[in-house]
Order: C-alpha cells, then sequence, then structure tokens
C-alpha cells in the first residue's frame, strides 16, 4: 500500500466469544485485541482448541451458532462490521475480507464447474457482464497458476488434484479482490511438497494486491516464512504478538518459549525436542490467572502467587507485548491500567 | 456411460426373466388347467388332446419359452373371469392407475421438497416443529384410513367431492383420461392426495435432512464465506446436493405407487389396475395375475434405469470417464 492509513485496515478491540451450554457459558475466545495493517500478514498460531479459528470466523461473520460474539468490537478500516445487518455483512464477505478454508477438497461444490463458482463470486461483487467475468475467472486461475486456465475453468472440482484445488480456492477469495484474507490452516490438508508451493502462492499474490492476510495456522514453520507479526495464542487469550522475527528469536512468554523448543531443526539432530508438559485446559475448566499457569516452569518466580490468582494483561515484553507477569516490574505492581498497550 | 446402460439393460432383462418366471409359476399352483376347461365327463383321450393343443405335454422350459414369447407380444391369454384378452383388459385400465399415480407424485414432489426445504431453513420455527410431528401422521397411519377420513370429510359432510369412481372420461386414441372433464379433476383429488400422503411426508423428511446434512458441509460455509446470497446459497449450492437421494426415493416410491395404488383404488372404487387385480385375486383369475405382475416388474425396472441415468446428469464426478482427470 502506498499511503499508510490512520486506521488500521483490521481492529479487534476486546473480542469475546461464548458458547450458551446448559451448564452456562463456555468462553472461547477471551478479550483479544490486536490489529492488521494495510497489507500486513498477521500470523495467529496456537494448539487445537485456542480459538484462533474461531476468531477468524468471527471476523468474516460466520461464528456457527450456536458461537456468538459476546462481547467487544470488530471494525474493518475503521467501521464496525460486527453488529452489521446479515445482508450488509453479505457484501463484505468476498468484497472486503475473503476467506480461504482449510480442506481444498470440501471447499468447493462438487456439482458445479470451478468457473460457474469463480464467475457467480465474481458477478455477486462486481458489476462486470457474465463475458467479463469470465475473462476475468480465467485471469484469475492464470494468475494462481492453474495451466491452461481456459479449458480448465469448465473442469469440476474432482478433476483437479489437492494442491490444485487449493489453488481454486484462492483465486476464489482473490475473486473480487478483498483488502483482507482469513486463510484458516491453508495447508494443513495438502502435502507437505505442496504447502510451500500454496504459502509462496498466498504471499506473493497478497504482496502483489496489497491483501493483508490473517493466516491461521499450527505450523511455526508457515508462520516464519509469511508473517510480518504473529499473535500466540492459548486457551482463547493472546500469549504474546509481536513482530515474527522478535517472537521466533527472543521470545518473551514461557509458552511461546516453549512452542519455540519444540520446532525441530535439521542442526541439532540428535538433540531431544523440547516439550511443554501437560495439555490445554478444557474451555469449562481454564484455570484462574494466567490459563498457562499449571503448564508453567516459572509460576514460582513470580512472587505473591499472581500467576494462580490474577489475569496478566498484554503488555510491552522485550520487543514484543507478552501477557505474562514475569514482565511486569515489581515495582508496578498492580498499576497495570496506568501502562497502556 | 454407454457400458453402463448396456450393463444395467442385461440387468434389466435377468430380472425380468425372474419375475417372468414367477408369474409363470402362478399357473401350476391352481390345479390342472385342463380340467378346469373341459367336462367332468371329457375322456382321456379328450384331455390328452386338449393337452396337447394348449401345449401342456412339453417339458417346462419350453412351455416357460412359450410365455416369455407371448409375453414379449403383449399375449398373457384371456382372463377366466371376464373372458377377454388381458392385455386388452390392462390396456383399459393402465390409463386410469397412471393419472392416479402421476397426480399423486406431482403432489409429492410439488408439496415435498418446498415444505423439506423450508423445515430446514426454518429449523427451530414452531412452524417447522408443527409440520415435522404433521408428518409423523403421514408417515405411520395406513393408507386406506386416510382415504376414509378424507371421504367422510370430503365427500359425506362438506359434500364437494365425489366419493368413488372416475368421472366423466374422454377418449384420446386407446388412453382414456380424467383430466378433461371437471368431474373427472374433482374425481382425481382424494384419490391422489390419499395416495400422495405417505410419499409426501417422505419426501419432505428426506429433503429436510439431507438439506441439513448439506448445510453443514465445507462448501457452503466457503459459499457463504464468498458472500453469495442466501438465495443463492440454499437453491443454487445447497439444493442441488440433495437431489441425488431424492431422486432415487421418488424412484422407488413412483414404481411403489403404481404398484401399491391397489389399497386407494379399493377404497375409491377407481378403475384402474390394481382394483382389476384385487378382483382377480379374488376369482383366482391366474392370466390377469401373472400379466399384472409381468407389468409392475416391468414398470419397476424401466423407472429405476431412468433413475440411474438421472444420477449421471445430475452428478459430474459419475461421468469421469468422458473427461481426463487432471493433476499437477
Amino acid at each position: 500500500m502506498s499511503s499508510t492509513p490512520a486506521v488500521p485496515l483490521l481492529q479487534v478491540k476486546n473480542l469475546r466469544i461464548e458458547f450458551p451450554t446448559r451448564r452456562g457459558n463456555l468462553t472461547a475466545v477471551d478479550d483479544i485485541s490486536f490489529d492488521i495493517a494495510a497489507g500486513e500478514v498477521l500470523g495467529v498460531v496456537g494448539e487445537s482448541g485456542a480459538g484462533k479459528s474461531l476468531t477468524g470466523a468471527a471476523v468474516i461473520g460466520l461464528l456457527e451458532p450456536p458461537g456468538r460474539i459476546a462481547n467487544g468490537e470488530i471494525l474493518l478500516a475503521g467501521r464496525r462490521i460486527d453488529n452489521l445487518p446479515f445482508e450488509e455483512l453479505r457484501k463484505i464477505r468476498g468484497r472486503e475480507i475473503g476467506a480461504i478454508f482449510q480442506d481444498p477438497l470440501t471447499s468447493l461444490n462438487p456439482l458445479y464447474t470451478i468457473g460457474r463458482q469463480i464467475i457467480e463470486t465474481i458477478e455477486t461483487h462486481l458489476d462486470l457482464t457474465h463475458a467479463q467475468a469470465r475473462a476475468r475467472a480465467i485471469e484469475l486461475l492464470n494468475e494462481v497458476g492453474i495451466p491452461a486456465a481456459d479449458r480448465r475453468i469448465d473442469h469440476y472440482p474432482h478433476q483437479f488434484s489437492g494442491g490444485m484445488r487449493q489453488r481454486v480456492v484462492i483465486s476464489l477469495a482473490l475473486a473480487a479482490n478483498p483488502k483482507l484474507i482469513i486463510a484458516d490452516e491453508p495447508t494443513t490438508a495438502l502435502d507437505v511438497s505442496i504447502q510451500a508451493q500454496i504459502i509462496t502462492l498466498i504471499k506473493k499474490l497478497c504482496r502483489e494486491h496489497g491483501t493483508a492476510v490473517m493466516l491461521v495456522t499450527h505450523d511455526m514453520g508457515v508462520i516464519a516464512e509469511t508473517a510480518d507479526r504473529v499473535a500466540v495464542m492459548y486457551a482463547g487469550r493472546i500469549a504474546e504478538i509481536g513482530p515474527v522475527a522478535e517472537v521466533i528469536h527472543s521470545p518473551q512468554h514461557p509458552y511461546t518459549i516453549g512452542l519455540m523448543g519444540a520446532i525441530p531443526s535439521v542442526g541439532d539432530a540428535h538433540e531431544r525436542l523440547a516439550q511443554i508438559d501437560g495439555s490445554m485446559p478444557r474451555l469449562s475448566a481454564i484455570p484462574k490467572g494466567c490459563a498457562f499457569n499449571p503448564r508453567c516452569t516459572r509460576v514460582n518466580d513470580v512472587p505473591n502467587h499472581r500467576c494462580t490468582t490474577e489475569r496478566p494483561e498484554l503488555l510491552p515484553a522485550g520487543k514484543t507485548k507478552a501477557a505474562c507477569w514475569l514482565h511486569v516490574s515489581a515495582a508496578a505492581q498492580t498499576d497495570k491500567q496506568a501502562v497502556t498497550a | 456411460m454407454l457400458a453402463f446402460i448396456a450393463r444395467r439393460l442385461l440387468q434389466s432383462i435377468l430380472v425380468m426373466l425372474t419375475v417372468g418366471f414367477i408369474a409363470f409359476s402362478l399357473f401350476n399352483f391352481v390345479g390342472d388347467p385342463v380340467s378346469l376347461m373341459l367336462p367332468p365327463e371329457a375322456t382321456q383321450a379328450d384331455r390328452d388332446e386338449v393337452r396337447k393343443s394348449l401345449g401342456l405335454d412339453k417339458p417346462f422350459y419350453t412351455q416357460f419359452a412359450v410365455f416369455v414369447q407371448n409375453a414379449l407380444q403383449g399375449n398373457f391369454g384371456i382372463s377366466l373371469r371376464l373372458g377377454r384378452p388381458v392385455s386388452q383388459l390392462l390396456t383399459e385400465r393402465l390409463p386410469a392407475t397412471l393419472e392416479l399415480v402421476g397426480v399423486a407424485t406431482l403432489l409429492a414432489l410439488l408439496v415435498g421438497i418446498p415444505v423439506g426445504i423450508y423445515t430446514a431453513l426454518k429449523r427451530d420455527h414452531w412452524s417447522s416443529q408443527l409440520l415435522l410431528t404433521g408428518s409423523l401422521i403421514g408417515v405411520s397411519l395406513p393408507n386406506f384410513l386416510i382415504g376414509i377420513f378424507l371421504i367422510v370429510i370430503f365427500a359425506v359432510w362438506l359434500g364437494i367431492l365425489p366419493s368413488f369412481g372416475r368421472g366423466d372420461t374422454t377418449q384420446l386414441g386407446f388412453w382414456s383420461t380424467g383430466f378433461l372433464t371437471v368431474s373427472g379433476l374433482k374425481a382425481v383429488i382424494l384419490p391422489a392426495v390419499t395416495l400422495g400422503f405417505y410419499p409426501v411426508t417422505l419426501i419432505m423428511r428426506l429433503v429436510r435432512s439431507e438439506m441439513l446434512e448439506v448445510l453443514r458441509t465445507d462448501y457452503i460455509k466457503f459459499a457463504r464465506a464468498r458472500g453469495l446470497s442466501n438465495q443463492a446459497v440454499h437453491f443454487g449450492h445447497a439444493l442441488k446436493n440433495t437431489l441425488v437421494p431424492v431422486i432415487t426415493i421418488t424412484g422407488l416410491q413412483l414404481g411403489g405407487l403404481i404398484a401399491f395404488a391397489i389399497i386407494t383404488e379399493t377404497v375409491f372404487q377407481w378403475p384402474g389396475m390394481g382394483l382389476l387385480f384385487i378382483q382377480a385375486v379374488q376369482f383366482a383369475d391366474i392370466p390377469v395375475m401373472a400379466a399384472y405382475l409381468c407389468l409392475i416388474g416391468f414398470i419397476f425396472v424401466t423407472i429405476n434405469l431412468i433413475v440411474d441415468t438421472l444420477y449421471y446428469v445430475v452428478d459430474p464426478r459419475l461421468r469421469m470417464e468422458t473427461s481426463s482427470a487432471g493433476g499437477h
């Protein structure tokens, strides 16, 4: 983007997602806030159930009931979108915010040609004639690297391989030239050899189009390769957020440190991989204080049992921001309101 | 595609031969036809003569071959009860049954599919719950009971619709239709509703459950994420994916309706094949029963063949062999 707007493209403020159940509300995403600037790639990592996909679904307004946004705001280019009526929100989907889902094998309707699906998306959002829409569809398919696009456009999804189908899905997400793409585990269902191709493609296309990306994944390698910034989620909260190089090379939150230690590298092949003992708590049993405290090795380094009693805020720590009492100086005490993020 | 149809045709012929054999076997259950045809005082020589002239002295497979040969020409012999060619009787009765079944099927599709979609899209609305509960009645109440209820309400109490018969019919070539006269149209309503009640509820419940299933799929979620309108998502993407099972069930039901129109036809004294069959059973009119069996078998086989072909029209994945699969 040539000019940097004062307002970030996407602002998520104090978002809370709840699932009402008979035994009370389960909070799946608890009070998270982050921004994505125009053209920026934000990686969102975390274990399964950390709330990363839900956050993506909430942004695009596709939370599946009974899940609901209980609190907070989502703003797109300064305009609040989480409380829009259905029709208004529908016009934003695809047009302003595109989506790429995990499984390319099931993302496309098997009964229609890929051309029909791309053209219908273009025609829904852009004021083009059918012939123009078709020309644009072929152009898009070319762009995502489908060979012989003018012929392949009339083929059905089952006539494409998984990697090719994900390319089609990407062309669908880009069909109306959105400003933001929510990519929810875009490579998880693919062969390892194809993953890199797809990631490179998403990165390249978004740079060319100036599209911002919210890249949801549990693959730290993908994040390292693609993202500008990264948000690490744990039990519905952001544990740490910051520029990708900083988070990878000097993580501040014990959970992030654990995550980084768990990435195998070719260099030290004979070393045992570090692992974080225990598992993420169930939504119905998130511990008091810091959600990570039962697994954290450094609980005892913080005085006054703060880790088990008080929830830490996301505050500057090193060159990133982390939600951890270790990084709140003893002098600051509970004076956390004074330090604004 | 052609290989598939050829294979299916071959299977169909096998099925028809089996049905034909069962129909043919019927003749052996009612005793010796010769003793039925000749007076008790006939001599053994007379009997042998008749037996020979009827071909009954030949081994059973030769007899069966003759039966099949005749059946292929539409010749099923003479009705014992009415003394007329069976094929002629069936041709007379066929239009009545087919018109009744046609209206009932149309009713089943035109009501069942929209109501099914409605109850799937508004799954938590009270009206959907009501329709769903109501449909249980259709599934569980026996056909004749519904027919009798309808007669009581619309023919006896309200007196607006006839309780029996077909009304006035018009002859179009060999086909006698009740669709061209007011009384004919009025007469078809109650039997068609009675006959169509079960398939309406069946198709409705089927469309509903299929629709709910499809609405959960990733491609529907993705279609929504692309910002398509609800109409495009529901009717463009979801509905078409529910069609394969609906076609199957409708096909099977159509065959079933023709075969089991017997009860409805009896309740409403509808002059169709079912009524003919019931009367044939009462009089042990074997030629009619055998011919009816073959005809119903033939209709079932034909419908199944059409249904299988329709799958190809709906689902491109089955058309694989006509186009090359692509890779990287």
